[in-house]
């Protein structure tokens, strides 16, 4: 035993446990968040409880599992629970969601497993999923048609129904979003345009009636718009479903808040894996509700990824631009020295430091200057002097530099300088060289750069909320209205929702599974993006190991 | 051929033209980096530096007393275009303060009130700065109280001042006392429906008179209602008399003392609650600061000291502060309208600037040959107006960030309220009167303690990790380490927050004996798997290629982890009752937070990990192999080879990883502002949550004000971060660089 401790070899295990607990970690993560994203997509089984009640009262609870755990009968008794039993001994608790928002005082409740009386499946039992008060569990009875029953078999005819109102409620977003937003759109360039001419003086009387008659005419079109909108709003009331709940009471719903009907209880594993591939992909294609705790994340996904790859344009060429000049141009002086310093605290600084930089610097000061220059009719409303997609894609780009130099240096170091001097021997100048020559050569580190920038911003959340990330934002950064892409605009961004959705939601219970999925897609993304970069880096080292020789 | 040459230098000339102008693009490029990293640091500075440019005050413009009669009371307006005088011959004179394009010279008149049903020799008073209201009493007891006022209008786009003058209470005079006496002193404090004055009347009688008003329904007009109290006192010699503005103290200066009198509800008995006595000392002024908590009383000398009530063994009592030296015996004082700042005049010129929490004298200057009469601020505190000896001056002050000063920031402050000094960050509440209490001390021990607990879990992790990868694993094992750590680098910190916050604190707070347990066991089991390894029969071992030990401690740490959890349970009914979390407030008598330091120090040290990680690796995989084969050859252990010789040389790029995983850690922001409860506390407790500076910035920052100088102490926080961070990456980049040289040499 001495010897073997003498040998050091225990150390050496030591230290390799503390990589395995790394590794552990790591992938412990990545699981984790794969699992409890994914499982959210999921349809549950949805159970129905007899509860007794300390005053030995039975009731029906139903709903989903949410969540279990033990607790011991000492915690319970502390909690001002009266249980049998020692109290070292452990009961199993459920977190049951049993929806139904408006008719009771919580959709969450825990239930002891002592108190269950029986516990089953039934059959026919439908999760409703609504656009208002979250989801409803219950057993559909009737479908009404302007309050009489429709004959048939219920879920067909519901199904029917629930495609009616879907088809509806797309009109009327459309009509809500495209013509009446559009019109908005004009109203307000109308307005800006003539607070313009009376800045400049040149608002005559010509111009006052031009203005009143395009309002008018607008005017006109809106009001034209919104009775097809009422219209179709009125369509969307005529139905509603009868579903019975869970104190046996039958409830009547309107069918324009109901979104979805399954029967998780019914479905084969089969056709709750088809419904788990529907659920992803409204979660990636539809708008969130309910301040943000319900649907999906479209306009998150988009603002997140437009503004990154703004950010690519603007990094790029002069992440590579500094980078040729550290690796071909700059000579070993102390300048040479200063910019790699420079370079290295770049990469240091802490990203709150970009934030505030950009909002102070970037908003506030070139966005200020903007608006005087340019859009002095809009103020004192700021156009771009305030935050938005322009100045977070800035700021990332700053906040980024460092990694593509970086990366496009370490691709510039690893072509061999006989190709160089072969180049520079035949005659080409140094530019030639570097234009024909060394950057088709360093193109795939260029992209390594990129790609590890992208991934670096696209995770980036806290200089964001100084500098343009919203919870909610109206209007994508990008529309139908001209110039169709709208820079001054705030965004929504994946990691931003998780931090507001997570901590900021009234309702976190009901929340958490939705962070997990959007977690989950956004360590999809930048692990992707990772693992797309180290391959390409290794690939490259690869090949220039053989041109070496 | 001589035009082909000719062409051919033609087009080499383009083409070395095209060769210098990318020269210079490049060149310029590489040095935009520089300019980047030299721009935030400026600009931050630009943005910090108001706050700490020196106070100034200068006298602009001086001109003859405008108008008739004696100076009683000065003012000026919130734009400083129009100044005004009470005076005893009862109007109200209107002039212009200063040179502002408005037709006017500076000392022009531009309207008089005048008063009316006041007699005799009058006397002034002005109520708490902030409400511009004066009441002037006459030689029956009587007052009446006025307000200048001033309608904008924008005649041709042009703004344009008017004055008049209001009347809070009605045109009538107010009887204020019922005896009809004249007054020498009074003091006069209003709400929206109670006035109340006190005051001394020529025959000595100290009197409080509260008016009530109902307002009559059919004219809409407030009827007043006055009640009287007289207070039986000894003295005949009061000097000065204050009334707070919410009209539940009245101060009383005679000699050297001063008497506190609770008038809240005077028919229930005006009752004296203290005597704050200077001893031998005289006292020449008195006044209120802003928000009416704090009393400056200046004595014979030209001491100035600071009152407020603190909470002490009897109840809530006076105490003395501060003190403040104006220079010379004090004549006058005047206090800020809104932050807690005061001027003091001396009886021979002299003005002083003061700023109560900033415990500084801000700025002192001679602006008068003789005793300064009257002296008032303007409302947002940029200039004063100044009489002395027939003249009046327009002094000019600049003065925005008085609250914050070097030892504000960095020192324990007494704030008004609080039992004792201390450092304190609250920038914003919902009150009005509120005094924003900017320490930078307590969010900046919360970053400390943040990176520290985060170095505690990360460094031995991290260091030991690095030092196996690089110099025992196997290189095939080693090809998948490296980019999983790269993977671990690049999780999102917003995602490592949200787990630690939503998942990890509710796990730890419900497993903490398992937690505390996996520290134990974790070595223990790692040192008892290397025991049996040991221990196999040698074929078995030898399946196992060397430099896979990691692997194989995969499933044991796996192992350990759960078996930690599973016995939690048990350990917590065990050794804590049952109850961790109800044991370690109750019987150790620490406060328990959810999300705390440890909970931060696992999810932030898991951010630095793969930062020390890679830096650290690289150093030891540096080291020349033939240093490692000497040691080796030489018979040492691997081991030995290891502490001995690989270490030691590579100990700067440790270091070097050492300093870059603190700057992180120092900087990160997601981390703590979700794993954390934002608490600017100061308690190592790795119980406890803190708010560090970067979470601060990104909490407060977009509710600051642009230019207040909560939003520049902001700046100042990311201006302390930039150059913390800053030095560290300047001292590992430096370390490194020279370890690159050493290495490149042998």
């Amino acid at each position: 035993m001495k010897t073997w401790f003498k040998s050091g070899s225990p150390w050496v295990w030591m230290t390799a446990g503390t990589v395995s607990i790394s590794l552990v970690a790591v992938l412990g993560l990545l699981l984790l968040i794969a699992w409890r994203g994914l499982i959210y997509f999921w349809p549950a089984a949805i159970y129905q409880f007899e509860v007794r009640d300390q005053l030995g009262n039975v009731t029906t609870v139903v709903g989903e599992i949410h969540d279990r755990e033990q607790v011991t009968v000492l915690q319970l008794r502390e909690s001002g629970r009266e249980i049998d039993g020692a109290p070292t001994d452990l009961v199993t608790r459920y977190l049951v969601k049993t929806g139904n928002r408006e008719f009771v005082d919580l959709d969450f409740r825990w239930i002891l497993e002592t108190d269950i009386i029986s516990r089953s499946q039934p059959t026919n039992m439908a999760r409703v999923e609504r656009t208002k008060n979250g989801n409803f569990y219950g057993q559909i009875e009737a479908v009404l048609e302007q309050g009489k029953p429709v004959a048939g078999d219920v879920a067909e005819v519901l199904e029917q129904r629930i495609a009616r109102v879907a088809e509806l409620t797309d009109g009327m977003a459309d009509i809500q979003h495209s013509d009446i937003g559009g019109i908005n759109y004009k109203l307000e360039k109308i307005r800006l345009r003539e607070r313009g001419d009376e800045l400049r003086d040149r608002l005559t009387q010509d111009r006052i009636d031009d203005y009143n008659a395009q309002r008018e005419a607008l005017r006109t079109e809106y009001l034209g718009y919104e009775k097809e909108l009422f219209a179709l709003r009125e369509e969307t009331e005529r139905d509603s479903v009868v579903i019975k709940d869970m104190r046996g009471e039958s409830v009547s719903i309107s069918m324009k808040y109901v979104l979805d009907v399954i029967y998780p209880n019914d479905m084969s594993v089969l056709a709750k894996a088809g419904h788990w591939f529907i659920e992803v992909g409204k979660f990636i294609s539809s708008e969130p509700r309910e301040a943000n705790t319900e649907g999906g994340v479209f306009p998150a996904i988009f603002g997140t990824v437009f503004m990154v790859m703004l950010m690519a344009v603007v990094v790029t060429p002069f992440g590579v631009v500094a980078a040729i000049y550290l690796h071909e141009y700059a000579g070993k002086n102390a300048l040479t020295k200063i910019i790699r310093t420079a370079v290295i605290n770049l990469a240091g600084v802490p990203s709150i430091v970009y934030g505030v930089f950009g909002l102070g610097f970037f908003v506030y000061v070139m966005g200020g200057s903007i608006d005087q220059l340019f859009y002095p009719e809009a103020l004192p409303s700021p156009t771009f002097g305030t935050p938005g997609m322009m100045w977070s894609a800035l700021t990332l780009a700053i906040l980024t530099l460092p990694v593509v130099i970086v990366s496009t240096e370490e691709g510039l170091s690893r072509i061999p300088s006989t190709v160089r001097q072969g180049s520079l021997a035949l005659g080409a100048t140094k530019a030639e060289t570097l234009w024909r020559i060394i950057l088709p050569m360093a193109s795939p580190a260029i992209m390594t750069g990129l790609i590890l920038a992208v991934a670096r911003a696209a995770g980036e959340v806290a200089p964001l909320m100084l500098v343009g990330v919203v919870k909610m934002a109206p209007t994508l950064p990008v529309d139908g209205n001209f110039p169709f892409i709208h820079l001054d605009r705030k965004f929504m961004h994946l990691g931003f929702h998780i931090y507001d959705v997570g901590f900021q939601s009234p309702n976190v219970e009901a929340a958490r599974p939705l962070v997990y999925a959007t977690s989950f897609l956004l360590v999809t993304v930048i692990v992707g993006l990772n693992i797309t970069a180290i391959g390409i880096r290794n690939h490259l080292r690869e090949k220039y190991r053989s041109l070496e020789h | 051929m001589a035009d082909s040459a000719h062409n051919l230098l033609a087009a080499s000339r383009v083409r070395l033209i095209k060769d210098r102008i990318a020269r210079y693009g490049v060149t310029a490029g590489g040095v935009m980096v520089l300019v980047a990293l030299l721009l935030i640091f400026f600009y931050l500075l630009y943005v910090v530096f108001p706050v700490f440019r020196p106070v100034t005050m200068e006298q602009h413009e001086t001109y003859a007393v405008p108008g008739t009669g004696k100076t009683l009371a000065l003012g000026i307006e919130e734009q400083n275009e129009i100044g005004f005088r009470l005076t005893d011959d009862a109007s109200v004179v209107f002039f212009a303060a200063r040179q502002a394009n408005k037709g006017f010279n500076p000392g022009d008149i531009v309207s008089v009130e005048q008063l009316s049903g006041l007699t005799g020799e009058l006397i002034v008073t002005m109520s708490t700065p902030a409400s511009q209201t004066y009441a002037i009493a006459d030689e029956q007891g009587q007052a009446l109280v006025v307000r200048p006022d001033f309608r904008v209008t924008f005649p041709n786009d042009v703004r344009q001042l008017t004055p008049f003058v209001s009347y809070p209470l009605g045109e009538e005079p107010l009887q204020v006392d019922q005896q009809g006496q004249p007054l020498k002193h009074f003091v006069f404090e209003r709400g929206e429906t109670e006035a109340t004055f006190a005051a001394v009347t020529a025959d000595n009688r100290l009197i409080v008179t509260r008016l009530l008003g109902e307002e009559d329904f059919m004219t809409e007009e407030i009827e007043w209602q006055a009640e009287y109290y007289a207070i039986r006192t000894q003295t005949h010699d009061i000097d000065q008399l204050l009334i707070t503005p919410d009209h539940r103290m009245m101060f009383v200066r005679h000699a050297n003392l001063v008497d506190v009198y609770d008038i809240s509800q005077p028919d229930a008995g005006i009752s004296r609650l203290q005597t704050l006595d200077f001893g031998n000392t005289k006292l020449t002024y008195m006044d209120l600061l802003s928000g009416a908590s704090s009393i400056m009383i200046a004595e014979q000398g030209g001491t100035v000291s600071q009152w407020f009530q603190v909470l002490t063994e009897q109840g809530r009592e006076f105490t003395r502060i501060r003190d403040f030296d104006a220079g010379g015996n004090v004549s006058i004082m005047t206090s800020e309208f809104f932050r807690r700042g005061f001027m003091a005049g001396t009886t021979d010129g002299q003005l002083s600037l003061f700023h109560s929490t900033g415990d500084t004298r801000l700025v002192s200057k001679q602006l008068a040959e003789d005793s300064i009469d009257q002296i008032v601020f303007s409302p947002r505190a940029d200039s004063a107006l100044l009489q002395e000896a027939g003249q009046i001056s327009y002094v000019d002050i600049y003065n925005p960030h008085p609250e914050v000063t070097w030892s504000a920031l960095w020192q324990e402050v007494w704030y008004e309220g609080y039992k004792e000094p201390d450092y304190i960050w609250q920038s914003t509440s919902g009150s009005d009167d509120f005094e924003a209490k900017m320490s930078l001390v307590p969010i900046s021990f919360g970053t400390i303690k943040a990176a520290f607990y985060a170095m505690l879990f990360a460094v031995p992790l991290a260091l030991a990790g690095a030092i196996y990868t690089a110099y025992f694993m196997a290189p095939e094992m080693r090809t998948y380490v490296k980019p999983t750590v790269e993977i671990m680098e690049a999780l999102p910190t917003v995602i490592l927050g949200f787990l630690a916050g939503l998942w990890l604190a509710p796990l730890i707070e419900g497993n903490l004996p398992g937690v505390m347990t996996l520290l134990i066991v974790l070595p223990a089991g790692f040192l008892a798997a290397a025991w049996g390894f040991h221990k196999l029969p040698k074929n078995i071992k030898q399946r196992l290629p060397e430099g896979w030990d990691a692997a194989v401690l995969i499933p044991v740490v796996i192992f350990l982890g759960w078996f930690s959890f599973a016995i939690s349970p048990t350990l917590e009914m065990w050794l804590m009752g049952g109850d961790a979390r109800g044991y370690i407030t109750n019987e150790l008598g620490i406060s328990f937070d959810q999300r705390n330091s440890l909970v931060v120090g696992i999810a932030m040290g898991f951010a630095v990990i793969p930062t020390i990680f890679s830096i650290a690796e690289d150093a030891v995989f540096s080291v020349p192999r033939h240093l490692s084969n000497g040691s080796l050859a030489l018979g040492a252990t691997p081991w030995q080879t290891l502490t001995r010789v690989v270490l030691l040389t590579a100990s700067p790029g440790i270091f070097s990883a050492v300093m870059m995983g603190l700057g992180r850690a120092v900087g990160e922001t997601m981390i703590v502002l979700m794993a954390t409860g934002n608490t600017p506390l100061m308690d190592w407790s790795i119980f406890q949550g803190m708010r560090t500076l970067s979470a601060n910035i990104a909490v407060e920052m977009p509710e600051s004000e642009v230019g207040s100088s909560h939003y520049r102490v902001l700046f100042l926080s990311a201006f302390v971060l930039f150059i913390v961070t800053f030095v560290f990456n300047t001292i590992s980049e430096f370390v490194r660089q020279r370890l690159r040289d050493k290495y490149s040499n042998m």
